[in-house]
């Protein structure tokens, strides 16, 4: 069943030796990682080679790894009706480095690179109109990184005294709860919290990761 | 008298416009009544699914996708299970994939009759909305006598289909699909040969097959561009590739050719519902494995085992293998797709949502420029577009 999807990736790899970092094939589907840089060449390629002819590019995304240098992955899935194959494309790419915009080689691009930036922060050189696309106006922060708390920073509500809405910072009656459900017999990678487990409290969300979001949790 | 130069001015139309559907704001440049630049702005209606869902078990983030395309929930929660499914390498009980398309199918409808009549009446015929919803609310009783409600379902679950279709409820279905065709004809009537309407929409809007390629269009706009592409039938899932129906396609690419699509598409769904009523097997509705799938309520009684199970299910969930895959389903607006990324622990690690609608709607400077403002919510209403998926 994998067997077009192999001949797909040898393809790819002898014609982008230098562009194309890795290719891997799980779960039935193609995964190509290639260097930053060459992402516009890389697209061009895979629209334009007769044995790939990925017309179409379905989706673009961020994801946010916060423990590694290159803290995001961008990822583009690319669809081949010719072929009725499907491929996806990964880069690294931190904060600080724009990623080449792909508008010229897919114009469908420009929203999802939009939101990629509105989400996460990652920039995109030659985007025509880089502005935020879902978030409100005037907001600040990227939301769906890893660091950004799920309740936010802010609140808006309607001011019956001022009679316009008004923006506060965020108040919460209980404290965001973030149970771990990691069991410490069979895959917790952290240490558990000594102090914790000698006061006789149960190894909650307060010890070990992901204590930032959930102090005073264990309540 | 000297000649005065006019400039283009510029319209802001929505985001509380009926036309709109929904929450969009239009930044509209115009000349005179020629609209030369749109700026939509979305992201109104912006809950942060993406991120909530990040914060939940795989079976809790699962009614988040009934919100999101809020007119054929059913469809999107599929495409979550379906890559929930793959992750966890867990099969579907025959049974239970028959019920999925069956559902899928009365999903499609809902969301066709929504947005034919809504876009006749956009365009100024009153009537096919009042026949229509008529119909959408005898589907709604379908969808509440298999879930328990009427839109935010829950009903597709990883590993099959909640609970099994109750007594008679097939045979109702059944004699839905005999008295259906007669109100499509009688809306048929109304619109197709009217006048008024077909200058409203022929040649509005025309798409070519690049063009739809090039801007990720898929479902019926793409079709309506002559593509014969259609996921139930290129990339199967399910037991799509046993049910014998047609694509429709449209050879002009304009708003009449998307409307008279889904018309036709309503009819290729109804042999659907009814050929996948006919063959439904017996048996399980979900998965037996006692990881995935709750124990039933009468086991829970005896079996310690089965409680823990219920227990552990019902708040810790299930542990997903570590890997990504993206999961696409033909959903009535187009193509929508589910890429998860699981880090082997109870929650997604990342869920993006890939809708339709989004990547239709930021094609539509280059759909609307050119033609007149009232041909804009003509536009918008054969785009399709339902916000609680744009926006997500």
């Amino acid at each position: 069943m994998d067997e077009p999807l192999k001949d797909l990736a040898s393809h790819i790899e002898a014609s982008l030796e230098n562009e194309v970092r890795s290719t891997a094939i799980a779960n039935g589907e193609l995964t190509i990682q290639v260097r930053a840089e060459y992402i516009v060449k890389v697209l061009t390629f895979l629209r334009e080679d007769r044995e790939c002819m990925f017309k179409c590019m379905m989706d673009l995304c961020g994801v946010d790894y916060p423990g590694r240098a290159k803290r995001f992955d961008v990822v583009y899935h690319l669809l081949s009706l010719t072929h009725n194959q499907r491929l996806r494309v990964k880069l690294q790419a931190n904060e600080e480095t724009p990623v080449p915009s792909v508008i010229s080689v897919y114009r469908a691009a420009n929203w999802f690179e939009r939101e990629a930036w509105d989400m996460y922060g990652i920039m995109f050189s030659d985007h025509p109109d880089l502005r935020r696309i879902l978030t409100d106006y005037g907001f600040e922060g990227h939301p769906l990184r890893k660091d950004f708390p799920l309740t936010g920073f802010i609140e808006l509500r309607y001011s019956e005294t001022e009679k316009r809405c008004v923006y506060e910072p965020v108040k919460l009656t209980q404290d965001f709860r973030d149970f771990d459900f990691m069991s410490p017999w069979e895959g917790a990678k952290y240490i558990l919290d000594d102090d914790a487990v000698v006061e006789g409290d149960a190894p909650g969300p307060g010890s070990g990761k992901g204590s930032g979001s959930g102090k005073g949790g264990a309540g | 008298m000297a000649e005065v130069e006019i400039n283009s001015y510029t319209l802001n139309l929505g985001p509380q416009h009926p036309a709109t559907h929904g929450v969009l704001r239009m930044i509209l440049d115009l000349d005179g009544e020629v609209i030369e630049r749109v700026d939509p702005h979305i992201g109104l209606l912006h809950r942060g699914t993406e991120k909530l869902i990040e914060y939940k078990t795989y079976l809790q983030a699962l009614p988040y996708f009934d919100r999101l395309d809020y007119v054929a929930p059913m469809n999107q929660e599929h495409a979550f299970a379906l890559a929930t499914e793959k992750l966890l390498g867990c099969e579907v009980p025959e049974r239970g994939q028959y019920i999925r398309v069956l559902y899928c199918e009365i999903g499609r409808i809902l969301n066709h009759l929504l947005n034919i009549t809504t876009h006749a009446m956009d365009v100024g015929a009153m009537t096919p909305v009042l026949w229509g919803f008529e119909e959408r609310e005898k589907l709604m009783v379908f969808y509440e006598r298999a879930s328990g409600a009427r839109l935010h379902a829950a009903y597709f679950r990883p590993g099959g289909v909640h609970q099994d279709l109750p007594d008679g409820l097939t045979d109702d279905i059944m004699a839905w699909t005999e008295s259906f065709p007669q109100v499509l004809k009688d809306i048929e009537t109304l619109v197709l040969e009217n006048r008024i309407f077909k200058q409203r929409l022929v040649d509005i809007a025309v798409t070519t097959a690049e063009e739809a390629l090039a801007w990720g269009f898929s479902g019926p706009m793409l079709r309506a561009s002559g593509l014969a592409w259609d996921l139930r039938k290129s990339q199967p899932y399910e037991v799509y590739d046993r049910m014998d129906f047609d694509i429709p396609i449209g050879k002009h690419g304009d708003c009449y050719a998307r409307f008279v699509l889904r018309l036709e598409e309503m009819r290729q769904s109804l042999r659907i519902i009814r050929q996948s009523i006919e063959e439904m097997p017996g048996g399980e509705v979900t998965s037996l494995d006692p990881k995935i799938s709750p124990p039933k309520r009468a086991e829970m009684k005896h079996s310690m085992e089965a409680l823990i199970n219920h227990f552990k299910l019902y708040t810790e969930g299930y542990h997903v293998p570590e890997g990504e895959v993206y999961a696409a389903v033909e959903a009535p607006k187009g193509e929508f797709g589910v890429y998860l990324i699981s880090d082997g622990s109870n929650k997604p690690y990342r869920c993006k949502i890939r809708a339709p609608g989004f990547a239709h709607l930021q094609a539509s400077e280059s759909l609307m420029k050119g033609h007149m403002l009232a041909d804009a919510p003509a536009i918008i209403g054969a785009i399709d577009i339902v916000f609680g998926e744009v926006d997500r």
